[in-house]
């Protein structure tokens, strides 16, 4: 491999001098710097434009994009040439919907946009206090009151209706919500120097880190009803959402006791002397230091709970992926999951891509 | 629970020795262990009644049963009237299956990658970061259900694709050509594990011997000695034939040669691809870690670059590189439970059918946890003896 020896970073004897058009000059060093450099880059270029030829005529060129209603004969026309895009102005109110009543799906919508506003209002440094807790409740209830609505006027819609993307952002920010509190407890449990609740604290987060999630989403929808006294039973997508909290409180437990061992010790000390009790000590002082140091791993183990959350398809919850999965049953379009999949993926990358790229400037800042 | 106050307590009467911080501190733990007691008290009675209620027995006595579940594609045989703990065993192999061979790829995948975002080739840095940035961003399952629909699109066996000669890609997975592996090739292979460990051995104390008086001594002609020529040596001894069983069509399906099936092979795809997306950032971050002035001063010893890249750069990469590699395959396990979504049986799909057929749903999702429990252990364990002897030796 020649990539490793030549390290961008590393002192290399420019014998070449620095004159000459600078296109030519960037193409000889950042392509061409070497033969086996030419090379690759020739072989890339000729894999890449392969590719590239290869999708824009499938996607593109012999693509079908808009076919009458329920008519699936052009894009069986071509298919295996080009894309059939038509599935999805025909399918894109369930896959993102689901079963949600058709003439109140403005209610999802606007969820959903609430949602992505929080997301962004949270990204604000300047807002990083304690009124954003406030908001993020706030905000929460208010999407609580859209989706089931039955009061100011909106019609009730049971949560078994409920589909798509919203199930998805709300799986992962009530995840998010409810399993940040249970981490923190759980990562002071951790550090307390009190034998049975460090114990109690280990055994926790081993249990749940150790196992995957599906078992954990398994036990959450079979073995449920067998714990719970006889006759009482709660929604499935709220024994999915219990079980994503508890999975989501693992982990960030661990996230979050990095960020405490990060505080120095002379800042417990200080709040020693202060006479803080424990509680308002680690509220005061510790936790606010803490979280500060682990917001971009944060961000990442947030993204990963968001991707986690499509897993709830192999229970039977529909969320963003499950329908996706759902539309293409239907006989007329079956051969065209590729595209839908493709769609889908699209919305999953457009929300983590910007998640990432948001944890990336954090560490970029760090410290300023 | 002001626990981390430094001072040693002064010490008083008999509930005296108990200052007022430990009395809270054990206030604190009877209330908080009563608490966990109770709830765990509450499941386990709701349980027991519950079972009761259902007539279902509880204990282990169900996987003496006959699990008439099929199990279609295995590593070890299976039949539909073996009992339960065999599908459960079968089940266990499988997912060793996809996650040893998942790990050994995805690691070689994910460092090539990782390099490649190194280079100083514009064009291969990028793609290799396009290509990091795309798998990570969407969902493992989405991809795994992505690469099975593509699995299911290939032509069928009559017009498979064929890559290379004997190998051939169609909706009945990859079918590959194999070496028959009996007793005879199993000697030969063993010889040349043993001659392995004895080169590993011997190289430690040619390794000993440089210490001493700084004089390199060459260690390949043992590795060739000992890992090639001896078990050719065996092999002509004892006349072991290695035929290679090139798979051929017949009617509508394939004879021959190692198949693997649609669900595994995009499982397998699935997991490797996703992983090696992860991967390849922790070799990038471990090899930037190692610090410019290594590269200097090795340039500056006149090393040369093979040698300063073995001895000196990846020794360093690797103590960042270990531990949340660690982590990546404990996931990679973990996630090869997806498999459940395709129906590539691995032990959780196993197990959720036993679920299903049985009701004994305690019983087997402990059997999932310990499983689990073993498998990260088991990794857990060799990465940290692993990652002990790269250490640090300070002094």
């Amino acid at each position: 491999m020649t990539a490793i020896t030549d390290m961008p970073d590393l002192p290399r004897a420019s014998r070449r001098p620095q004159i000459g058009n600078p296109v030519l000059r960037w193409l000889r060093t950042n392509l061409f710097s070497s033969i086996p450099n030419g090379i690759l880059t020739i072989v890339l270029l000729a894999v890449l434009a392969k590719g590239v030829i290869g999708f824009v005529q499938w996607g593109i060129a012999n693509a079908v994009w808009l076919t009458p209603a329920n008519d699936s004969s052009a894009c069986k026309a071509v298919r295996g040439l080009g894309a059939c895009w038509a599935i999805i102005p025909e399918k894109y109110r369930f896959i993102l919907f689901g079963t949600y009543p058709f003439d109140e799906q403005w209610r999802p919508a606007l969820a959903v946009l609430l949602f992505i506003t929080l997301y962004s209002l949270s990204t604000r440094r300047a807002l990083w206090r304690r009124e954003l807790a406030f908001l993020w409740i706030g905000a929460l209830a208010l999407i609580s009151v859209l989706m089931w609505g039955g009061v100011f006027g909106l019609s009730f819609v049971s949560q078994d209706r409920w589909g798509g993307l919203p199930v998805t952002l709300i799986l992962a920010t009530f995840g998010l919500a409810f399993g940040f509190p249970l981490g923190i407890l759980v990562a002071l449990g951790r550090r307390s120097k009190l034998p049975a609740i460090r114990s109690l604290s280990v055994l926790y987060v081993e249990l749940i880190r150790g196992v995957p999630l599906v078992s954990l989403l398994f036990m959450a929808s079979v073995m449920f009803p067998l714990f719970m006294p006889a006759g009482f039973n709660i929604d499935k997508l709220l024994r999915a959402q219990i079980a994503i909290i508890l999975f989501a409180g693992a982990y960030l437990a661990e996230v979050i006791r990095g960020g405490l061992q990060a505080v120095p010790r002379g800042q417990y000390e200080a709040a020693d002397a202060l006479g803080l009790s424990y509680w308002r000590k680690h509220r005061l002082v510790v936790l606010p230091q803490a979280i500060r140091h682990v917001i971009p791993p944060l961000v990442n183990t947030f993204i990963a709970f968001f991707k986690d959350t499509s897993l709830v398809l192999i229970i039977g919850i529909f969320d963003l992926l499950t329908t996706a999965k759902t539309a293409i049953i239907d006989p007329a379009w079956q051969q065209f999951s590729v595209e839908v999949y493709i769609f889908v993926a699209a919305i999953y990358f457009v929300f983590c891509f910007a998640m990432s790229r948001y944890s990336r400037s954090l560490e970029a800042t760090s410290g300023r | 629970m002001t626990s981390d106050d430094p001072r040693p307590p002064p010490r008083r009467g008999f509930f005296g020795a108990l200052g007022p911080n430990e009395l809270k501190g054990l206030f604190w733990q009877v209330l908080v262990v009563g608490i966990a007691v109770a709830v765990v008290v509450f499941l386990w009675s709701n349980t027991v009644t519950n079972l009761t209620a259902r007539r279902i027995t509880t204990g282990f006595a169900f996987l003496g049963r006959e699990a008439s579940m099929p199990i279609a594609d295995s590593l070890l045989a299976y039949n539909p009237r073996d009992s339960y703990l065999w599908a459960f065993v079968v089940g266990v192999a499988n997912t060793l299956r996809v996650a040893v061979i998942g790990i050994v790829l995805a690691t070689i995948l994910g460092t090539l990658i990782g390099v490649s975002r190194l280079s100083a080739n514009w064009l291969l840095s990028r793609l290799a970061a396009v290509y990091v940035e795309v798998l990570r961003d969407i969902p493992l399952l989405l991809q795994l259900l992505f690469w099975y629909v593509m699995m299911q699109a290939l032509p069928a066996a009559r017009a498979a694709w064929r890559p290379v000669e004997g190998v051939f890609l169609s909706n009945r997975g990859l079918i590959l050509p194999a070496i028959p592996i009996g007793v005879t090739q199993l000697w030969v292979l063993g010889t040349a594990v043993l001659g392995f460990v004895a080169f590993l051995v011997i190289r430690r104390w040619l390794v000993s011997q440089q210490m001493r008086d700084g004089k390199p001594r060459p260690a390949w002609p043992f590795a060739l000695g000992l890992i090639v020529v001896l078990p050719a040596a065996v092999s002509l001894l004892l006349d072991v034939s290695w035929t290679i069983e090139w798979p051929q069509l017949r009617g509508f399906n394939f004879v021959g040669g190692l198949t693997l099936a649609p669900e595994y092979f995009a499982l397998l795809v699935a997991l490797v691809t996703y992983t090696s997306a992860f991967i390849a950032e922790i070799v990038r971050s471990g090899i930037q870690s190692v610090p410019r002035g290594q590269w200097d001063a090795a340039s500056a010893l006149g090393l040369r670059r093979s040698f300063m890249l073995r001895q000196i750069i990846l020794p360093q990469a690797l103590r960042v590189i270990v531990p949340p590699m660690t982590s990546q395959y404990l996931n990679l396990t973990k996630n090869s439970s997806l498999s459940v979504a395709i129906g590539y049986q691995d032990v959780v799909s196993v197990a959720n059918t036993t679920l299903n057929q049985t009701g004994q749903a305690i019983e087997v999702i402990s059997l999932i946890m310990a499983v689990f429990l073993t498998i990260s252990l088991g990794i857990s364990f060799f990465m940290n003896w692993y990652n002990a002897r790269l250490a640090l030796a300070e002094r």
